[in-house]
């Protein structure tokens, strides 16, 4: 039996989807979560409904934003009271960027983005995609890893079963360390959809969209069907989205359950990003285009045409 | 205020991947210099470019031979001085890091760390960090703006959903680099000629304190991800096509 420390985090008092699947690879061990931020109070309550023994919750307002010098003092805490054989968390932007120095100042190892996991006694092998998901590997840890800690890609493990827990919730007293620094500001975005890392549905737009312009039917399908909106890096350097929405190898590795592409050739680039959604659909012009390579479903046709009647059937579907 | 850019050597994305022994074969690769890298040496010759005095040190990790070629990228670039740790394929992220660290304090003292915010190879984005953190100073991860004062830098990090986080840190410092934060320049013919007479340092694992008995991880059970089922084409016209894509995702597919 491993002691397994769980990185739970949060979005709109709610606990992320992606921090729950961790609880799904940690059955039989001894769970404690970390809870980070202003008011996650009630959203630690929560846990108890799944299988944790232990809720570290540093509930203060200065952590309300992620701040890697502060986010890491409570780590120090959690992990020094707990002493975990492993540390997990799902690959959010904080936990990729916060994790590999908890790896490094507690003499271990770090696998990020990661697709299996298996845990037997205190040893711990992950599953990993390497050069652009070419190679599948194992990262194992060696005994010199003092604590291994591991970042899961999300959407790879279910959902946990519930069921009451006695999980024993303890505030934790936050007091901020002398910092270099200091996050002056968060711009949010008006977007209320999930990261495209996250998302379980993704419709994404490449070249064959012809302008930005376009870029509202891939909107307007994405808003029926509870989608997030990607794009090709091609569309990304023509300055017709940000970067943010940029799915492949310099941009987002995405793994939803469906994965639309409108107008995407299917350069190797964009398959790196999105090659392990579970079902992928390809709408192109281009009935040579490489993209059909990977696609579980097809369309040769104008996307132009194709994607109002999909919203169209989609919603027809979804009315019901 | 000098700087030291840390890069890694990776296979080209459209090279071909084998898999030979109990790793990848590395015969026949094709090696770049890591794109996000690129970014990082970028932003160290802007900052060059506005403070002349700056001496620019590029660092890699890695089996020298082979190595080199991503230092010699970066010196026909622009930096000044490069140095090589030769280090095994297999060294991982924990001891690179660490070798690193270790070499960045013999090499000079540099207010400003940059990298790369992960290599396309590993796909970690881990190696900035575990630096800073074994330099006890502060890092900025995924950084795609940068403006720079005498004592530090207001950077901007994108974060999750396309929300973007204002960031004040103080030197030093190591920040990794995202694609955004500039444009990189191609290495001119006078440049690659100037390379050739740049210093290039060597250094072995046991000067940087690094036992590769230590590895922390280590990978195996290497494999080809299984092919993907054949596609299935849908056929008719538009409105037959969204008719039965649909149908297939909900009853098939069982996705929507």
């Amino acid at each position: 039996m491993a002691k397994i420390l769980v990185f739970i985090e949060s979005a709109n008092n709610k606990i992320k989807k992606s921090s729950l699947e961790l609880l799904s690879a940690t059955t039989g061990n001894e769970v404690a979560a970390i809870l980070i931020g202003d008011n996650v109070s009630t959203v630690a309550q929560g846990l108890k409904n799944y299988p944790v023994q232990k809720a570290f919750v540093f509930n203060n307002a200065a952590l309300k934003d992620y701040n890697s010098s502060y986010y890491f003092s409570c780590f120090e805490q959690a992990i020094k009271k707990f002493s975990p054989d492993l540390v997990l968390a799902s690959g959010s932007m904080a936990a990729k960027d916060l994790l590999p120095r908890v790896a490094a100042k507690f003499d271990g190892g770090i696998a990020g983005d990661c697709v299996g996991l298996k845990i037997s006694g205190t040893k711990v092998e992950a599953r990993r995609p390497l050069y652009s998901g070419k190679v599948l590997a194992t990262a194992e840890f060696t005994d010199a890893s003092k604590i291994k800690v591991v970042l899961m890609r999300p959407n790879q493990l279910p959902q946990p079963a519930e069921g009451a827990s006695n999980c024993e919730i303890t505030e934790e007293t936050f007091t901020a360390p002398a910092t270099k620094v200091r996050v002056k500001e968060v711009v949010k975005s008006s977007s209320a959809k999930p990261d495209l890392t996250e998302a379980g549905v993704i419709v994404s737009g490449g070249r064959g969209m012809k302008g930005p312009e376009h870029f509202k039917l891939l909107e307007d399908l994405a808003e029926t069907i509870g989608a997030t909106v990607g794009a090709s890096r091609a569309v990304v350097d023509a300055g017709w989205v940000p970067h943010a929405m940029q799915v492949g190898q310099t941009g987002k590795t995405v793994a939803p359950n469906l994965y639309i592409a409108a107008g995407i050739s299917g350069a190797i680039q964009h398959m790196a990003g999105m090659g392990s959604s579970k079902v992928i659909v390809a709408i192109n012009k281009d009935p040579e285009a490489p993209i059909f390579k990977k696609a579980t479903y097809g369309i040769v046709g104008d996307a132009f045409e194709i994607l109002p009647k999909l919203k169209e059937e989609f919603s027809k579907l979804l009315s019901h | 205020m000098n700087i030291l850019v840390c890069i890694k050597q990776v296979p080209d994305t459209e090279t071909k991947i084998k898999l030979g022994g109990t790793g990848i074969d590395t015969a026949g690769i094709k090696w770049i210099m890591n794109p996000y890298d690129e970014f990082a040496v970028e932003e160290a010759l802007k900052l060059k470019a506005a403070k002349p005095e700056t001496q620019v040190h590029v660092l890699t990790v890695g089996p020298k031979a082979r190595a080199v070629e991503a230092l010699r990228t970066a010196l026909a670039m622009g930096a000044d001085e490069g140095a090589v740790i030769d280090a095994p394929e297999t060294l991982d992220n924990y001891n690179i890091a660490k070798a690193i660290a270790a070499a960045s304090k013999t090499l000079g003292e540099f207010g400003i760390l940059l990298s790369g915010k992960s290599a396309i190879d590993d796909n970690n984005f881990s190696v900035g960090q575990m630096v800073a953190a074994f330099l006890d100073i502060p890092h900025v991860t995924s950084v795609s703006k940068a403006d720079y004062t005498e004592k530090g830098a207001l950077l901007e990090r994108e974060i999750e959903g396309g929300a973007k986080e204002i960031i004040e840190v103080e030197f030093p410092a190591m920040i990794t680099a995202n694609k955004g934060l500039n444009t990189p320049r191609y290495a001119s013919l006078p440049g690659i000629m100037k390379a050739k007479k740049k210093v290039i340092k060597e250094l072995a694992l046991t000067d940087c304190g690094v036992d590769v008995a230590n590895i922390k991880v280590k990978y195996t059970n290497f494999e080809l991800p299984s092919d993907r089922p054949p596609v299935q084409m849908i056929s008719g016209e538009p409105q037959e096509q969204a008719q039965k894509l649909v149908q297939l995702l909900r009853q098939e597919a069982k996705v929507i």
